[in-house]
């Protein structure tokens, strides 16, 4: 292990924020105490964490509706990213956005997309803007297995080689495009595969190793940083929850959900990390966290409601 | 100073002089230099089309590739990068060919451009103007040939701008630029060569503000884009019949200038609307029903509406241009409602 003990506790403390957070979303979600569609990332943990603690300021990427652990990695504050979930007026939104439009740019989080591939050309434009304006920025686009059979998906890979733009495309394979299973939808071998045509570098990785998502994130920074163009990442992962908090999850086999369960990126955190951090001390952090978390959502629980006022604000912004 | 300058140039002029003081400000789209892949056959800055109206012509010459940019035939990934490019500091002007071709990147446009501030709590804003043609006339088929307005102007977060003068053309194209959020700028094909005087210097025109095309008492006769010069036919021959019309052309669909047509109607009594586009659920009905609800008591007869019928519009030249609305039909609207006026 060459990662200095403050970047392995700052890892460890980002990953165990975004399960315990998701964890309480469930129960929002299973009680019935907030409105809208919620998407939990609890299982991802370690492809948010792998990559998005390597971004520099100025930096920027996208989102999806299934957010929240991209918001967390960033560092967003607990209590805004809470009162997004409700609707509340302390929302990093302000309300406006909800749970599957989460953003807070000042953290580089151009926002949550709601509509499925409709990020990756707009980080593909950011990373273009870098170029052209000479910055030695990078973006990222994050993307689930089923983004892959859109035409924006196609368009955005197309866009960023023939401009070689420094973004790096992020697939989150969780085996699952909402319900439908990845045998069935995916006619390439992989979805790295995918991106040889277009001449993109790709790799297929363990998902559920913050470390490797971590290493290969380097390399395609670093291939961006230094006019390499654009780069994808295949993540191997899973997600513990449904499609959407409510989603009976039929379609997951009992051994497929276990045997991906002794892959949970929290524990394996933990193998690799064995000897250089004592478990008391990740106990210790995971305590913390969830006392965070606790404070995070009594915070919105508490908070007012947008005024009514704020309806028909923010539509366009002001001359100048 | 003013000169003669067409639609097409006075937008090239436009383009050109924000160019020369914004470098943020890039231009994109399918073929707007032309001949990408293949400069060792022309010398270097030359452009093989500059659009296929040649809006955009000589302007890789001067700025090169870097700020003339061909894309490839992808409306949806080059309106989205330019989305994303705005949202870093740039000042994108994509071209889409054809307005038709708004299928193709609508979701980037009515998901994410017209949405990202609001529902990101106006902390981000999206400074593109997206370039595209309308219009029927040009003998180009079902897929070439719409205007498609009520598409955009029905979506809050887009501005949307439709000029019939190069004068308009020209003011409305450097508000455009300039202005913060997402613009649709719709330019009508058919209008291209059409000659005003235009001044030399930058000027900008602001948005919701409505031109009076022609001032009269008699009728209220609001244009869409082309249709305010059919009106203007119309109101000639009204003209030699007695009835004075008044002709609105209000520019941009959002906002749209609604003091002014309430205004007119309320001298005028009649209100009559042309759009060559499909009629349901269009700018004529939007602005029938506007007039309806505030201005109802100023009305003298029922609201005509005079626009293309509900059908996509056809090739052959005889039926494209039974589509159009011709003033002869104008002047039945405007007809009746004098009829109805004293029965």
């Amino acid at each position: 292990m060459t990662l200095a003990r403050e970047t392995l506790i700052d890892l460890w403390t980002r990953m165990i924020r975004i399960r315990r957070f998701e964890d309480r979303v469930a129960i929002i979600a299973a009680n019935n105490e907030a409105d809208g569609f919620l998407h939990t990332y609890s299982g991802q943990e370690a492809v948010a964490v792998g990559v998005l603690p390597l971004l520099n300021d100025g930096d920027a990427f996208t989102s999806t509706y299934r957010n929240h652990g991209h918001a967390i990695a960033r560092n967003i504050p607990l209590d805004g990213l809470a009162g997004e979930v409700y609707g509340k007026a302390n929302g990093v939104c302000r309300g406006k956005g909800g749970s599957m439009h989460v953003a807070d740019q000042d953290f580089g989080m151009i926002g949550g997309m709601g509509i499925v591939a409709g990020g990756l050309p707009i980080a593909t434009g950011a990373a273009y803007g870098y170029k052209y304006l000479g910055k030695d920025n990078v973006s990222a686009a994050f993307f689930g297995d089923g983004a892959v059979h859109q035409g924006a998906w196609h368009e955005s890979l197309d866009f960023a080689a023939l401009f070689q733009c420094p973004v790096i495309f992020v697939c989150e394979n969780n085996l699952y495009a909402e319900s439908t299973y990845i045998e069935y939808h995916l006619n390439a071998e992989s979805i790295s595969a995918m991106a040889a045509p277009y001449g993109i570098p790709a790799v297929q990785i363990d998902g559920m190793d913050v470390f490797a998502v971590r290493d290969a994130m380097e390399e395609a920074i670093e291939r961006g940083r230094s006019g390499g163009g654009p780069s994808l990442i295949e993540a191997m992962t899973y997600r513990y929850g449904g499609q959407y908090e409510g989603d009976n999850q039929l379609y997951k086999p009992a051994k497929e959900v276990t045997w991906w369960r002794e892959q949970d990126p929290l524990l394996r955190f933990r193998e690799t990390v064995d000897g250089i951090i004592d478990a008391a001390e990740l106990d210790a952090i995971d305590e913390q966290v969830q006392a965070e978390v606790t404070v995070a959502f009594d915070v919105a629980i508490a908070a007012p409601w947008p005024d009514v006022s704020e309806l028909t604000t923010d539509v366009y912004a002001p001359l100048a | 100073m003013t000169r003669t300058l067409n639609i097409k140039d006075a937008l090239n002029e436009a383009l050109r002089q924000e160019m020369e003081v914004d470098s943020r400000i890039v231009l994109m789209g399918e073929d707007i230099a032309g001949g990408a892949g293949r400069d060792d056959v022309n010398p270097e800055g030359t452009d093989c089309w500059g659009g296929v109206f040649g809006v955009t012509k000589d302007l890789l010459g001067q700025f090169g590739r870097e700020r003339v940019v061909d894309t490839a035939i992808a409306e949806t990934g080059f309106v989205g990068a330019a989305i994303g490019a705005s949202l870093v500091g740039m000042r994108p002007v994509v071209e889409i060919m054809f307005a038709d071709f708004i299928g193709t990147s609508y979701d980037q446009l009515l998901n994410h451009a017209a949405k990202l501030r609001y529902m990101y709590g106006g902390k981000v804003s999206v400074p593109i103007v997206v370039r595209t043609v309308t219009g029927a006339g040009f003998r180009a088929g079902a897929e070439h040939s719409q205007t498609l307005y009520s598409l955009y102007t029905h979506v809050p977060g887009l501005k949307v701008v439709a000029p019939s003068t190069a004068r308009d053309a020209k003011g409305l194209m450097l508000s455009a630029i300039r202005d913060p959020n997402p613009v649709i700028f719709m330019e009508h094909k058919r209008l291209y060569l059409l000659d005003d005087d235009v001044p030399e210097e930058p000027y900008t025109i602001p948005f919701g503000v409505a031109r009076i095309a022609r001032e009269g008492s008699d009728v209220t006769i609001v244009g869409v884009q082309k249709m305010v010069h059919t009106a203007l036919d119309a109101a000639k021959v009204l003209a030699e019949q007695g009835i004075e019309a008044e002709v609105i052309d209000p520019r941009t669909y959002s906002p749209l200038d609604e003091d002014t047509i309430l205004g007119s109607v309320e001298k005028t009594g009649r209100l009559v609307i042309v759009d060559e586009s499909h009629p349901r659920c269009s700018l004529p009905t939007d602005i029938s029903a506007l007039v309806a609800d505030k201005g109802f008591a100023s009305l003298r007869s029922p609201i005509k509406m005079v626009t293309g019928p509900h059908t996509p519009i056809p090739f052959s030249p005889p039926l494209e241009d039974a589509f159009i609305p011709d003033p002869d039909q104008i002047v039945a609207a405007v007809k009746s409602q004098f009829e109805y006026a004293t029965t």
